[in-house]
């Protein structure tokens, strides 16, 4: 018998039913999930954010529970042939551990680093970041909520001093008079957060979307403002610009509640809406009556999203925007604010809970004395025995397997072969390391370049908590058990922390090893290591969470109130005020010329999910979106001799993808996009460039130049 | 050696390369002497200024003050003595640079009227250029009813339209035939005029002045048809003259402007100039783009960022954009060379607009009133971009074209393999089907199919679609 495995017996006789969420994105909709004669079933369930609704992901997540594709034992590689066959999983965890040990003892504890996912329950982002930090004391570790929130988070965190993607229930957007969408596109993101949307609208409120295409939520909008890729933060600019001529700053709340307006003033004052007109393609009589539309409403939200935030000017974007919601004075005006939407299933839990290079748990930097303090204490270890600060995902891939990166990588929940930008070069850099672990359920293109891969259970077969776009905690609840064979992550982590224990360095015992990993057990230790921080969970239990549709952090105390809306009475910075930040737009990391003169932008369609592991193996959504596309105008196709549905290339300086070319004249003409969710040719990130923005370390996704070619089929 | 910059200067444009030098970083010295004796200021809002929507506040820039740059407002520089390389301050300072830059504008030109003569004009007459100039005005129209503007240029217009802002009946005297006759053409220019007769400001135009007389009480204007008009405040917009006068004394090469290259240098090459004083390839600007980039210029030769960098000018876009007047144009109006023309007019609803195309390129355009592409319009033109195949969408708007289908009006013309809902892609046929093995309510097709339960958007549709299969004979249906 290996350690910590167990034999689970399924199906049952009795049907089995629990209430849980959808394992894909941030929205977390209520679910329920049934089990009948071992075959499980997606109910609706009404939750109050997705209100019964749930798009075709959620209604066909179960197919992968028991998916051909499943790995259900360790996958270890043979030196001899190169190939991965199934191992033990004893003989797998010796393999990391002696893997580890080595490159550990050669060139020292940072030459091991951790990746995580946003989408790893709370539980398990705070036991990553635990056994990084503890059990292989390294201080590499990082996810890829970095290719995601990372810009909204520090742009929050220097405005408000705390970063929750919605400081207010979702409720409030079907609530806003007027409501800004900028480089969102939840009607394929997140579709039933487009029910808010269309209530809003029915209300009598105004809908307005800032997005270079017309997208799904763009058609849905009273007003489609179309700027080029780029160029968010200069229509930020300008609309600060008419509100203050306009005259719609709320002085009043500048003076009571901010600081360092007069900054802000002073640089948008160069910021005339014809200067942002020419620059950004949006008519200045559209970037009016939107600060108009803004200014005057009586409930007003700004939220932006990916297409605004994945620029190596990311941080600075969001701020712009988060300027022009103080100065109009609608952070914590109930009805009113800004707020982003968070992105992956746990985007928001996991990077409070320690998977961040810079954080520990309770969204604490690991740079403060003070905070390294408390959660030494909690782990049960000096404080000055924790690592300090690593580095942001991009560079932390890209220094792999160089002299002066790690050689080991441990990877759960992640897929960056497909997700990081320039993605050939980060998988050269996998593929030059001593020890690539992988933990997924499925054989992702990661996993696939891995020298062991762990099976790991999925969602309906753990218990944990997650973190919604809302900053509420809720259950996810297990359905049945994993298939044998297969661990939970918890597991996994207690299973490789006991065998490092076993080594020479002391390793103190993580929360519930004795049962191999409780995540009961775990969320209560995460709650202690929390507490006092900016994320404080210390009054959040599974029961408060089950009695009442989750629980908003902060919530210190069990016998306190949580905080469904944020910043009513004071901002989390250290004199209550929110502060303002005057930003500069600046060009693209990379622009257009003669060689590449288009502009290239990626993002989702409805049917997938992030890098396609998961939602490519499910035979409904493969027939609503089969294969990758280039979107591209009509008249740049005819321009190029593109028909619709030719092959074409798409080729920057870093590489190219190959896909069939979709005609739409919702794009503009001088730019072209395709979806991220394929690897192989298709692979958008192939093309995407890897300049990071200098505070959030959040990658340049959403634009770089590249040039457009039909390819000749043989 | 670039280690001490003296900027002579501290308007749109010398504002703009301190800012862009400081944003560079490096320990070079920057000294700023500006002759106005406030901030630095955006003088593009001078008219919101004037309409009384903004205080005097709300129009000063961002100032690059500290790490470097030495800003010293309300100082005039007298001299520059170019053997040493000093330039002298009317308070008296000699200051030294190893890099002089010329940024000192332009004056407005007070047109040689009888009543205007001398250095001092009467306190009812005021040019509209500087912030003080703004203050005067402001001054005597407070209180004031009517107010007169001399000079139908874009700059005048933009003077009538914040003085009408406040409330005052307005007359702008033009002597050309038609205003803005540099961006416009005739027709519209004509809609231009109807568009200011709505907010107050009337226009005569193909006039001269020929006399001012103004006292305490008000001002007239003779013109040179006989007539005179009467009013509180007379404005002056007669256009603008580089300033060059230091140059000049300096021995530099001055002609209209002071003369510089392609990387802005004057005949010495220490020295360069930007802006509105500046002439490069015998052309003045007098907008803040060029100015802009000529900063931007000197800044990455200064730095050593780009050595190379040169100055290239791009075809001017003119915009006058406040309530009421949305005017965009750009290229040469007269030009009546070969090539497609696009016209739309609507001018009771004060719509204009007039595209030239060559070679698939803009070459000029006259965007008046609600112009839905005018954003499209103005980085086609900038960036020297082709024009869409569809050329009506740069007259109706940059969606056109892409809007979504319209609903089939019954579901019977509805092709089976249309896709009803989107977020769980349920076609017509897949509903159809649903009905015929037996759902017969929209929530049993529903839950059945999942259509409507994403988003919710088809709902009303998968309704409609239901209806009608129960309207229709099923057997009808089934067939």
């Amino acid at each position: 018998m290996t350690d910590g495995a167990r034999t689970a017996t399924r199906p049952g006789r009795e049907p089995r039913e629990v209430a849980t969420h959808c394992p894909y994105c941030a929205l977390q909709c209520g679910m329920r999930l049934r089990e009948e004669d071992g075959r499980v079933a997606v109910l609706p369930r009404q939750f109050p954010t997705n209100r019964g609704g749930l798009c075709q992901k959620g209604w066909t997540a179960a197919e992968l529970l028991d998916h051909p594709e499943r790995l259900t034992t360790p996958l270890l590689r043979d030196p001899r042939t190169g190939e991965l066959r199934p191992a033990s999983w004893d003989a797998a965890l010796d393999r990391i551990v002696a893997g580890v040990r080595a490159v550990q003892r050669g060139h020292g504890r940072d030459a091991v680093a951790v990746f995580g996912g946003g989408g790893l329950t709370n539980e398990k982002a705070y036991a990553l970041g635990r056994f990084a930090r503890v059990a292989l004391r390294t201080r590499h570790i990082d996810y890829n909520g970095r290719f995601c929130m990372s810009s909204a988070a520090a742009a929050g965190m220097r405005a408000f001093g705390v970063d929750r993607g919605l400081p207010f229930p979702l409720a409030d957007l079907g609530r806003a008079d007027t409501l800004l969408l900028v480089g969102a596109n939840p009607a394929e993101t997140m579709p039933p957060l487009v029910r808010w949307l269309a209530e809003q609208r029915e209300r009598g409120g105004r809908l307005i979307v800032v997005d270079p295409r017309l997208t799904a939520t763009a058609r849905q909008a009273d007003l489609h403002l179309q700027p080029l890729p780029g160029t968010d933060l200069a229509v930020a600019n300008a609309l600060l610009h008419v509100a203050l001529t306009e005259g719609l700053v709320d002085r009043e709340y500048v003076a009571a509640r901010t600081t360092g307006f007069e900054a802000v003033r002073r640089s948008v004052t160069a910021w005339w809406p014809a200067r942002a007109e020419a620059l950004s393609g949006v008519p200045a009589a559209d970037l009016e009556a939107t600060a108009r539309a803004l200014g005057t409403a009586e409930r007003a939200i700004i939220l932006t999203a990916r297409g605004a935030e994945q620029h190596a000017k990311g941080v600075d974007t969001v701020t712009g925007f988060v300027n022009l919601a103080l100065a109009l004075g609608l952070p914590g005006r109930p009805g009113s604010g800004y707020g982003c939407l968070t992105g992956q299933g746990n985007g928001q839990g996991g990077r409070e809970h320690g998977q961040k290079a810079d954080q520990l748990p309770g969204y604490r930097r690991i740079d403060d004395p003070a905070a390294r303090e408390h959660v030494a204490g909690v782990w049960g270890v000096p404080a000055d025995e924790l690592p300090g600060p690593g580095v942001p995902a991009y560079e932390l891939l890209d220094s792999l397997g160089t002299p002066a990166g790690p050689r080991a990588l441990l990877v759960f929940g992640s897929n960056p072969v497909v997700s990081a930008p320039r993605a050939a070069r980060v998988e050269r850099r996998l593929r030059g390391l001593d020890l690539l672990v992988v933990v997924d359920f499925l054989l992702s293109e990661t996993a696939a370049l891995a020298d062991v891969v762990l099976p790991t259970a999925q969602w309906a077969e753990e218990d944990g908590t997650m973190t919604n776009l809302e900053g509420r905690v809720l259950r996810r609840r297990a359905l049945r058990p994993p298939p044998p064979g297969v661990r939970t992550d918890l597991e996994i982590l207690a299973g490789l922390t006991a065998r490092l224990r076993a080594g020479a360095t002391p390793v103190p015992p993580p929360a519930g090893e004795e049962d191999g990993g409780d995540p009961r057990a775990v969320f209560a230790e995460l709650r202690r290591a929390s507490a006092g921080g900016p994320a404080d969970y210390a009054g959040v239990s599974w029961e408060r969470i089950d009695e009442r549709d989750g629980v908003f952090w902060p919530c210190p105390a069990e016998d306190g109130p949580d905080t469904p809306r944020l910043f009513v009475d004071r901002f989390a910075t250290p004199d209550g005020r929110a502060r303002f930040h005057p930003v500069e737009h600046r060009p693209a990391a990379e622009e257009v010329c003669a060689e590449y003169p288009l502009h290239f932008t990626t993002g989702r369609v409805l049917a997938q999910y992030q890098s396609g592991t998961q939602t490519r193996r499910v035979a409904a959504l493969r027939r609503a979106a089969p294969d990758a596309f280039v979107e591209l105008h009509p008249d740049l196709a005819a321009r190029l001799g593109i028909g619709d549905g030719e092959l074409v290339r798409v080729v920057s300086r870093r590489g190219e993808l190959r896909a069939p070319a979709r005609l739409s004249a919702a794009i503009r003409p001088d730019t072209v996009f395709a979806p991220f969710h394929w690897g192989g040719a298709a692979r958008a990130n192939s093309v995407t460039n890897d300049a990071v923005d200098p505070v959030s370390g959040m990658p340049e996704f959403k634009i770089c130049a590249v040039r457009l070619e039909r390819v000749e089929r043989p | 050696m670039t280690g001490r910059v003296v900027i002579v200067g501290n308007g749109m444009a010398g504002a703009r390369l301190a800012a862009e030098l400081h944003a560079r970083g490096g320990d070079r010295k920057v000294t700023v002497l500006g002759a106005e004796p406030h901030r630095a200021y955006n003088r593009i809002m001078l008219s919101t200024l004037l309409a009384g929507k903004i205080g005097e506040a709300d129009v000063e820039l961002a100032e690059a003050a500290g790490h470097g740059v030495d800003l010293r407002p309300g100082v005039t520089v007298t001299a520059v003595d170019r053997a040493d390389r000093t330039v002298r301050t009317d308070d008296g300072d000699r200051i030294a640079y190893d890099h002089l830059v010329l940024a000192t504008g332009s004056r407005a030109v007070v047109p040689p009227l009888p009543g205007l003569d001398g250095l001092r004009l009467p306190d009812r007459v005021v040019p509209f250029r500087t912030l003080d100039d703004c203050r005067r005005i402001l001054a005597v129209a407070d209180g004031a009813h009517t107010a007169l503007v001399l000079g139908g240029g874009l700059l005048g217009l933009e003077a009538a339209r914040g003085l009408a802002a406040r409330g005052l009946a307005v007359g702008v005297v033009h002597p050309l035939p038609y205003l803005m006759e540099r961006q416009l053409d005739p027709a519209g220019a004509a809609v231009l005029a109807g568009t200011l007769a709505g907010l107050g400001v009337t226009t005569h135009l193909a006039v001269s002045a020929t006399r001012v007389v103004a006292d305490a009480d008000g001002v007239r204007l003779d013109l040179a048809d006989g007539r005179s008009l009467a009013a509180d405040l007379l404005v002056l917009s007669c256009g603008v003259r580089p300033d060059t006068d230091l140059a000049a004394a300096a021995g530099l090469a001055v002609e209209r402007g002071v003369l510089v290259d392609d990387r802005l240098r004057t005949s010495d090459r220490r020295i360069s100039a930007i802006g509105d004083c500046a002439q490069h390839d015998g052309a003045l600007t007098g907008l803040v783009a060029p100015a802009w980039a000529q900063a931007r210029v000197v800044a990455q030769v200064l730095t050593g960022e780009d050595p190379l960098a040169r100055y290239r000018p791009r075809p001017a876009v003119t915009r006058l954009k406040a309530a009421g007047i949305d005017l965009a144009a750009m290229g040469d109006p007269a030009d009546g060379g070969a090539g497609e023309e696009l016209t739309f007019a609507d001018p009771a609803r004060g719509t204009y607009a007039r595209l030239r195309i060559r070679d698939e390129r803009l070459t000029a355009a006259i965007l008046l009133g609600d112009n839905p592409a005018v954003g499209t319009v103005v980085q086609l033109f900038d960036r020297g971009e082709p024009v869409p195949a569809d050329r009506r969408s740069l007259l109706l708007g940059r969606a056109f074209g892409a809007a979504p289908a319209a609903p089939a009006a019954t579901p019977a013309l509805m092709p089976d393999a249309a896709t009803v809902c989107q977020c769980n892609h349920v076609s017509k046929g897949a509903l159809v089907s649903c009905w015929r093995s037996g759902a017969r309510t929209v929530d049993a097709v529903v839950a059945a199919t999942r259509a409507g339960t994403g988003c919710g958007g088809c709902r009303d549709a998968v309704a409609g679609i239901v209806d009608w299969l129960s309207e229709v004979d099923s057997v009808e249906v089934a067939r």
